[in-house]
């Protein structure tokens, strides 16, 4: 059991992007805060497996909420990205038009974007999109151009956003799920596995559990989570060389649809599908989906044929019965929801924490000051295209050799003031077992390496 | 600073670079380095605790470590220049590699190169096999690196995947460490290796179920079921606590990919002729990576083979120069999976080649070699199992004086 010990000013449930940019937000604000995660290391819901642009909010619901905080969260990455080393791949999107009717709607996205302001979105003609991008297939017509549209590391901002917030004083446990919660009229009373913690306010940061972590807190919910799978192929680096732009299609009303993108990483991806599924645990892959994203990626660019896949995963996105983000709260009882980010939530975060505090600051104080010169700090760079670890000479050795991951990274990663709770973790902090052998050389070793250090082990304790 | 120079510079100690290295030497080539990632050379064997190598190379019967020591041992002695730690990430043309080591990053310069970078068995991603992605599946190296190497048990009831002989060696490897393995399952119809040699798994009471597609990996954090469709068309759930992904073997072509030789997309290794020359003509390639997968012993072979190709490239003044020599293609027809070499020069000495063939399945028939006007210029009866190396002799076709694509089919039996 953990000793909380005095109440806090907030209690943040769940540390995806979300919790953790809250986190930081109020500690920058003078909050004392304590994050309490179900899961054994922070990122372990839909934050964990998303597109990772940074988007500009060119195609979001004008005058919305979620355009507000997608833009403020743009700005603010592009801000504190050099405090943190955290990376951009300037790559901008396309939406690319492959039919008549498609094309026939670039002229209202155009128009929808610069509404937005996002003032440099401009139309490309088929001869431009050729120029471009020669590797698509033959039977693409024109595209949108959003130049600022960029890809991210979706792994290491948020960490670095954690990591900020811990350095500032924040309390992050993990295996804390929320169990139940009690309101005495002034103190919340949080029970987790791990101990009972009182706070003066509390935020529903908790994704796909947001609405019953909302009947938990306040005995009912406005809003109704709605699981939506995204399944990805991840394709080996080789096959990176054929795309430059992020490719993305003309939406539809439900979803932003299948987008063909590099990642920060050097890999290619193509994903997500769109799936309504009632399990909220439940991201698993499936065959004729997969077999789907490989056929939809071949047919826009037809080089792909003899890609290989390198990796395939799926995230479920929070999303609730409406579109919109499902931002409310209960003044009275100090009660925050930042529910329902679907889609746009690794962009949105820094907002949305800004807009959170914004509600929460306009009736309570914190019990700090706010921090004038915050501590900054680079995080290990991860992306491909720029100097890793390995090129440094006294890493000690490479331990993973697909993504030359050295000794040096692995030990960094977990004596950090936020270690990794499991291998996921490692891995995204790390990137060891993401590339093309997934482990077949450096399993066994990741293994040793990381014994007694894992809240969850890679293979169970040995008992020989 | 001046970059170092060799006569050779290998890529990968394994079984076929060391080989390789020896013979260089033995041969007088005076300057050999032989550039490995890992802590230490000797390639895949190192984690295979169990016997079944040598017997080719030393005459005699020893255990994947001991193997890879006495090759090590052996490249020492003879005077190569062994650099572990030392991975290569880039080959230029010229003769220039770009190595990583735990000091730095430096550019070595070599009169030629071979790369020997091996195999490995394909992932569970890249199979698209469905389910949530627990912990707990792995390859069967992955496996034996836990027993053999760091003394580690990562699960007690496993389900094994493929029916490869990696497979079966995946059963002696459990057997061996007090894991019982459930049950081994093949999407193939029919079981990959020999049939004889699917006494083991009869004798060990482990279930073999051809025919079975995975319909999903269950648990979380770690494994705990997986949903089978067997071949019978039901569907059943087996308890287990991990899953092995055996054999299904793809060349390890990081290196070469990103140093933009020419592959064949029937390997996914590289383009070679018979000497192992690939589109480079001053790099070599030899191992498992040109042919997914071959025993240690013939990846041994064919390393001494290469290598004595170079030395005599080396030795003679006049050719000392690489040279570009395209030579004639040889085509996998139908059934067959892939046909290495995939060229034929009538550049160089040495023995008539062996084609080095793998069918798509079972091979029962006639492989027939023609030529671009359809001429049958060789044919020979095969019965083979799916994954089985075939050779394919051309001693006594005289390929020279033409030029058009070979082409070598399997006709099945009637
Ligand atoms: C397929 C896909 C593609 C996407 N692409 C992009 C993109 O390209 N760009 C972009 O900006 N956004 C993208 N998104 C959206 C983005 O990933 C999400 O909006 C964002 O991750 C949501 O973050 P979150 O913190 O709200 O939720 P989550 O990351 O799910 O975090 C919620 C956390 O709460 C925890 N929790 C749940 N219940 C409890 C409890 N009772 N007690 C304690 N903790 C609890 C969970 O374990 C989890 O860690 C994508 C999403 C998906 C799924
Ligand atoms: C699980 C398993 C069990 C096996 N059991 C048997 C058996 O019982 N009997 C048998 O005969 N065969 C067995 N084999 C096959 C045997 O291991 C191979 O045939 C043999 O090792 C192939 O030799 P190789 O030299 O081609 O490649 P490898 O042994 O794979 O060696 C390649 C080497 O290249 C290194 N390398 C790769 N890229 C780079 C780079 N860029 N820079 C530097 N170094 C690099 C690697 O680290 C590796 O050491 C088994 C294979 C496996 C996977």
């Amino acid at each position: 059991m953990v000793a909380f010990g005095n109440p806090v000013d907030t209690a943040i449930i769940g540390a995806g992007v979300v919790g953790c940019a809250m986190a930081r937000r109020f500690c920058l604000e003078g909050a004392s805060v304590v994050v309490l995660e179900r899961a054994p290391d922070i990122l372990s819901g839909a934050s964990k497996a998303n597109s990772a642009i940074l988007h500009t909010g060119f195609d979001a619901p004008p005058g919305s909420v979620e355009l507000q905080c997608m833009q403020a969260g743009y700005a603010e990455y592009m801000q504190i990205r050099e405090d943190f080393n955290l990376p951009i791949l300037d790559t901008g999107a396309m939406v690319a038009a492959w039919s008549d009717s498609e094309e026939a709607r670039l002229p209202e996205l155009l128009e929808q974007a610069l509404l937005n302001g996002v003032a440099d979105a401009r139309l490309l003609s088929r001869a431009e999109v050729v120029a471009r991008e020669p590797a698509l297939g033959a039977h693409v017509r024109a595209a949108l151009l959003v130049p600022r549209e960029v890809i991210i590391d979706p792994w290491s901002a948020p960490l670095a956003y954690a990591m900020q917030a811990k350095a500032l004083g924040a309390g992050f446990h993990f295996n804390a799920g929320l169990l139940s919660a009690r309101f005495d009229g002034d103190l919340w009373h949080l029970q987790t596995p791990i101990g009972t913690l009182t706070a003066r306010s509390v935020i529903n940061a908790a994704g796909i559990h947001g609405d019953s972590v909302e009947r938990m807190l306040i005995g009912g919910s406005q809003f109704e989570i709605r699981p939506r799978k995204g399944q990805f192929v991840v394709f080996d680096k080789a096959a990176a060389k054929h795309l430059r732009t992020i490719l993305l299609p003309v939406p539809t009303a439900r979803t932003k649809g299948v987008v063909l993108i590099r990642t920060i990483f050097g890999n290619l991806l193509v994903g997500p599908t769109a799936e309504e599924q009632e399990e909220r645990d439940r991201p698993d892959v499936t065959r004729p989906e997969l077999d789907m994203l490989i056929a939809k990626a071949v047919e826009l660019v037809p080089a792909l044929a003899q890609a290989q896949v390198t990796a395939v995963y799926a995230g479920l996105r929070p999303a609730s019965e409406e579109k919109h983000y499902r931002l409310h709260s209960l003044p009275e009882k100090g009660y925050f929801c930042a529910g329902g980010i679907r889609s746009t939530g690794l962009t949105a975060a820094l907002g949305i924490a800004r807009h959170v505090h914004g509600l929460w600051a306009q009736d309570r104080t914190a019990g700090g000051k706010p921090i004038t010169a915050p501590p900054i700090f680079p995080l290990p760079n991860l992306a491909e295209h720029l100097p890793r670890d390995w090129q440094v000479p006294g890493h000690g050795g490479i331990v993973c050799h697909c993504e030359m991951v050295t000794g040096r990274e692995i030990e960094a990663a977990l004596s950090s003031p936020l270690p990794p709770g499991d291998f996921g973790g490692l891995r995204r902090r790390t990137r060891c077992a993401m590339g093309r052998c997934q482990g077949f050389n450096c399993l066994a070793r990741l293994n040793s390496l990381t014994e007694g250090r894992l809240s969850v082990p890679i293979a169970p304790e040995a008992d020989r | 600073m001046s970059a170092a120079s060799y006569d050779v510079a290998i890529v990968g100690g394994g079984p076929a670079g060391l080989s390789a290295a020896i013979e260089l030497r033995a041969r007088g080539v005076a300057k050999v380095a032989l550039f490995e990632r890992g802590d230490e050379a000797g390639g895949i064997p190192r984690h295979c605790g169990h016997p079944l190598f040598g017997m080719r190379e030393f005459g005699r019967i020893l255990t994947g470590p001991a193997y890879a020591r006495r090759l090590v041992a052996a490249a020492l002695a003879a005077g190569v220049t062994v650099l572990p730690k030392h991975t290569v990430v880039h080959t230029g043309p010229g003769g220039r590699l770009t190595v990583a080591s735990p000091n730095g990053i430096e550019t070595i310069q070599a009169a030629r190169i071979l790369i020997a970078t091996g195999a490995r068995e394909a992932t569970r991603a890249q199979l698209l096999v469905p389910g949530l992605r627990p912990l707990g599946v792995m390859n069967t190296a992955a496996l034996q690196a836990f027993v053999y190497q760091e003394g580690r048990v990562p699960f007690r009831r496993p389900l094994i995947v493929g029916s490869e002989l990696v497979s079966l060696s995946a059963i002696l490897t459990c057997r061996s460490h007090g894991i019982r393995p459930i049950a081994m399952v093949e999407n193939e119809l029919d079981v990959q290796a020999r049939r004889a040699f699917f006494a083991l798994p009869r004798v060990l009471r482990v279930p073999v179920m051809p025919g079975a597609q995975i319909l999903a990996i269950e648990g979380r954090p770690r494994v705990t079921s997986v949903r089978l469709r067997l071949a019978d068309g039901t569907e059943t759930l087996l308890a287990c606590d991990g899953v092995i992904f055996s054999g299904r073997f793809v060349p390890e072509a990081a290196l070469t990919e990103a140093s933009a030789l020419v592959l064949d997309p029937a390997t996914g290794g590289p383009e070679i002729d018979q000497h192992g020359r690939g589109s480079d003509p001053g790099i070599f390639f030899a191992g498992n990576m040109v042919h997914p997968i071959e025993t240690a012993g013939h990846c041994w072979a064919e390393g001494r083979r290469v290598a004595g190709m170079i030395a005599a490239e080396l030795a003679d003044r006049a050719k000392s120069e690489p040279k570009e020599a395209r030579g004639r293609r040889v085509i996998a027809g139908a059934g067959l999976k892939y046909v290495v070499p995939q060229r034929l020069t009538t550049e160089g000495t040495g023995t008539a080649p062996v084609l080095n063939v793998r069918a798509l399945g079972a091979a029962n028939g006639q492989l027939i070699l023609s030529d671009g006007s359809g001429t049958i210029l060789r044919s020979q009866s095969i019965n083979a199992a799916p994954q089985k190396p075939i050779r394919f002799s051309l001693a006594g076709l005289d390929l020279a004086g033409e030029s058009s694509d070979l082409r070598l089919r399997l006709e099945p039996k009637a």
